[in-house]
């Protein structure tokens, strides 16, 4: 079992769900997203989830593109990408990369994948890679034994979603919402809705994501999810923070409250 | 096997052209991707569909445009040169075509909402217009660059009722209006229909749009043989993303001795970091939902392009494209600002005729091709040029650019 399968088992036994944290490598710079992500993994975050900055990410909201601009404007290069995984991993915690297809795609896709398992990364998490094009990742994943998290949707048909879950190792990722990343006042009814739709096509845990931000609606999601995955409220701390200790500390707050609230599911 | 047989056998039913094209895109859209590709192959069998596209075409959009032989400006360039007038379309350009036959999908589908990307403004203001004709809603996204450069036709949208929403991200231009229009689609997926403006995009829309506008080689395929009694020696058009492009060299496509040209935006110099030919200065890669060229660096970062023409500011091109040019069929080549507002002005000195600055990029690779055409051949070449729009909107960058303002205020 993949040491993402791991994590989930083990809130699972616990009676709770899994803390997934988004942050875009080289936001602010290279060391402050090590930083960022080891503060996460010490306030209790259980999975972080490293997104590789594009210059086009039509599935992210404003606050995730700002700090993805951020990251390009500072030269963060993929190659810089997987040494923060190599930092971030060491810390124990298992370390997902989040990505859109074009930057794979041009580092060579098994490449990326020998490079990714080297540093200790656990798989992707691919946003605009649908399991038809993914012929390539596939092989290279299965070459190399890494995690592969397709998206579902509240719009996927049954005989889709069935087929994308059968692709998906390690965990599956549902979109609570039909929109783009952002925290919003409430999570979406037809989360819990899919999250069901999932468990009935596949045995993987299952994460929620888009529009968490707090911890009670972690604590909602937990309710119906075996992960909540939060990226953009995260991220907003290290936006609005004077300078990167305060960011920090504001990151460890909300990264404290959101593990209170998986650990407290809404049943 | 030739490139006509090869051609009809493309995309692939999951719209791959050779190793490009295929759907790149948030398993969100896929669903309304599916149920559009549905609606499509629907409609192009259906009798009515088509009878009602045509009265469309004709009695609205004014077409078939003019195939019109610019003798004046052929003495200049040393080739016979017919220019498809697509410039006197209603909304002036190609576009129109495709906007139609979107709205007309738009309606069967039952969505009331169309949103749009546009660079120039064409697109934008074309959309608008379909949009006021079929009663729907209308919200166009246009990068904020763009806004400043083409504010005539940002007020010709808000005039026909559409929402204008200047893009403020990245580097404010086309690009970045598609990727807000791709935000806004998978948040309004239910009601909304993403009426893209280009051959470009996930599946099935470069083989929809293509399909739409393929009118102009038709026509001017038939036009060409009533008028010379031969087919031409060689077609032209601008590419950006390419419909115009890919609209007049369809129908000629199975001709393999028309030559087929695409002129892409060279900006200051192929060789500069400032130009949008994404083809001849590109690598493949995967942009706005399709594996095509694409101007990036080497860690697959898009890189910001540049041309004097805002339609043609595009850093990536439809599929087909990149499929025509692997497999030989068409030749694309650059052509920079400079050459295009040389002939911009030829154009409007020799037949008084004011092109869009990027048709006026088709019009200078005629200069470019026609003396080794010439020897080639042995004679004066007949070449077809897609003159997809007209410059009213281009008035502003092209007195700037020649200087003329000051002194006609």
């Amino acid at each position: 079992m993949s040491r993402i399968g791991v994590a989930f088992d083990k809130a699972r036994a616990d009676g709770r769900a899994v803390l997934v944290g988004c942050m875009p490598a080289g936001f602010p710079t290279v060391d402050g997203s090590i930083a960022a992500m080891t503060a996460m993994v010490e306030a209790g975050v259980d999975v972080i989830e490293v997104e590789i900055p594009y210059s086009d990410p039509v599935m992210d909201g404003p606050v995730i593109q700002k700090a993805s601009d951020i990251a390009l404007a500072g030269g963060v290069r993929t190659a810089d990408t997987l040494r923060i995984i190599e930092a971030v991993a060491a810390t124990g915690a298992p370390v997902v990369t989040m990505t859109y297809w074009n930057p794979i795609e041009q580092y060579g896709v098994d490449a990326f994948a020998r490079d990714l398992a080297a540093a200790g990364g656990t798989g992707l998490i691919t946003p605009d890679l649908i399991p038809e094009e993914a012929g390539e990742w596939l092989a290279a994943s299965e070459a190399y034994g890494l995690d592969r998290t397709f998206l579902v949707s509240p719009s996927s048909t049954d005989a889709r979603l069935r087929m994308t879950v059968e692709h998906c190792r390690g965990f599956v990722y549902a979109t609570a919402i039909m929109g783009v990343t952002g925290a919003r006042s409430q999570t979406s009814d037809a989360a819990p809705v899919l999250v069901s739709r999932v468990r009935e096509a596949t045995e993987l845990p299952v994460g929620v994501g888009l529009g968490v931000g707090t911890g009670a609606q972690a604590a909602t999601v937990a309710g119906y999810a075996d992960g909540v995955i939060v990226g953009s409220a995260l991220i907003r701390r290290l936006l609005d923070a004077p300078d990167l200790d305060a960011g920090l500390a504001a990151l460890r707050t909300l990264s404290a409250e959101l593990a209170e609230g998986v650990r407290n599911p809404a049943r | 096997m030739s490139a006509g047989e090869t051609a009809e056998r493309f995309p692939d039913s999951a719209g791959h052209f050779g190793r490009f094209g295929g759907r790149f895109v948030p398993e969100a859209l896929v669903a309304a991707l599916d149920e559009l590709d549905a609606a499509y192959r629907k409609a192009m069998t259906d009798e009515e569909f088509r009878a009602e596209f045509d009265a469309l075409l004709r009695d609205y959009a004014g077409t078939p445009s003019l195939l019109y032989p610019a003798e004046r400006f052929s003495a200049k360039v040393g080739a016979r040169v017919l220019l498809k007038r697509e410039d006197l379309n209603h909304t002036g350009a190609h576009k129109v075509r495709n906007v139609l036959g979107q709205a007309l999908l738009t309606r069967r589908m039952g969505k009331r909402r169309v949103i749009a990307e546009t660079g120039a403004g064409q697109h934008g203001v074309a959309t608008a217009t379909a949009a006021a004709l079929f009663d729907l809603e209308c919200v166009v996204y246009m990068g904020e660059v763009d806004t400043e450069r083409q504010a005539l036709n940002v007020a010709r949208m808000r005039m026909l009722g559409a929402t204008v929403i200047p893009v403020t991200t990245g580097s404010r231009t086309l690009k970045d209006a598609m990727n807000e229009a791709m935000r806004d689609w998978v948040a309004n997926v239910d009601d909304t229909h993403y009426l893209i403006g280009t051959a470009a995009g996930p599946h099935p829309f470069p083989e929809l749009v293509r399909d739409f506008v393929r009118g102009i080689g038709d026509e001017a395929r038939r036009q060409c043989l009533d008028l010379t009694g031969a087919l031409p020696d060689a077609v032209l058009a601008c590419v950006g993303g390419g419909s115009n492009a890919l609209g007049i060299f369809h129908a000629f496509v199975p001709d393999t001795d028309v030559r087929l040209y695409g002129f892409e935006a060279g900006g200051e110099g192929v060789d500069t970091d400032r130009h949008a030919a994404s083809i001849t200065g590109g690598t493949p890669g995967v942009l706005h939902g399709a594996r095509t060229y694409v101007l990036q660096n080497a860690d697959g970062q898009t890189i910001e392009s540049h041309s004097i023409s805002a339609g043609l500011d595009y850093p990536g091109v439809g599929p087909e494209h990149a499929w025509l040019h692997d497999s030989g069929r068409a030749r694309y080549q650059p052509v920079t600002d400079a050459e295009a507002m040389a002939a911009f002005e030829l154009l409007c000195r020799t037949e008084g005729i004011i092109p869009a600055i990027e048709s006026a990029h088709a019009l200078a690779g005629a200069v470019q091709i026609a003396p080794q055409l010439a020897a080639e051949l042995g004679r004066e070449p007949v070449l077809v040029v897609n003159l997809s729009g007209r410059g009213d909107k281009d008035v502003h960058t092209a007195g700037e650019y020649f200087g003329i303002l000051d002194k006609e205020q």
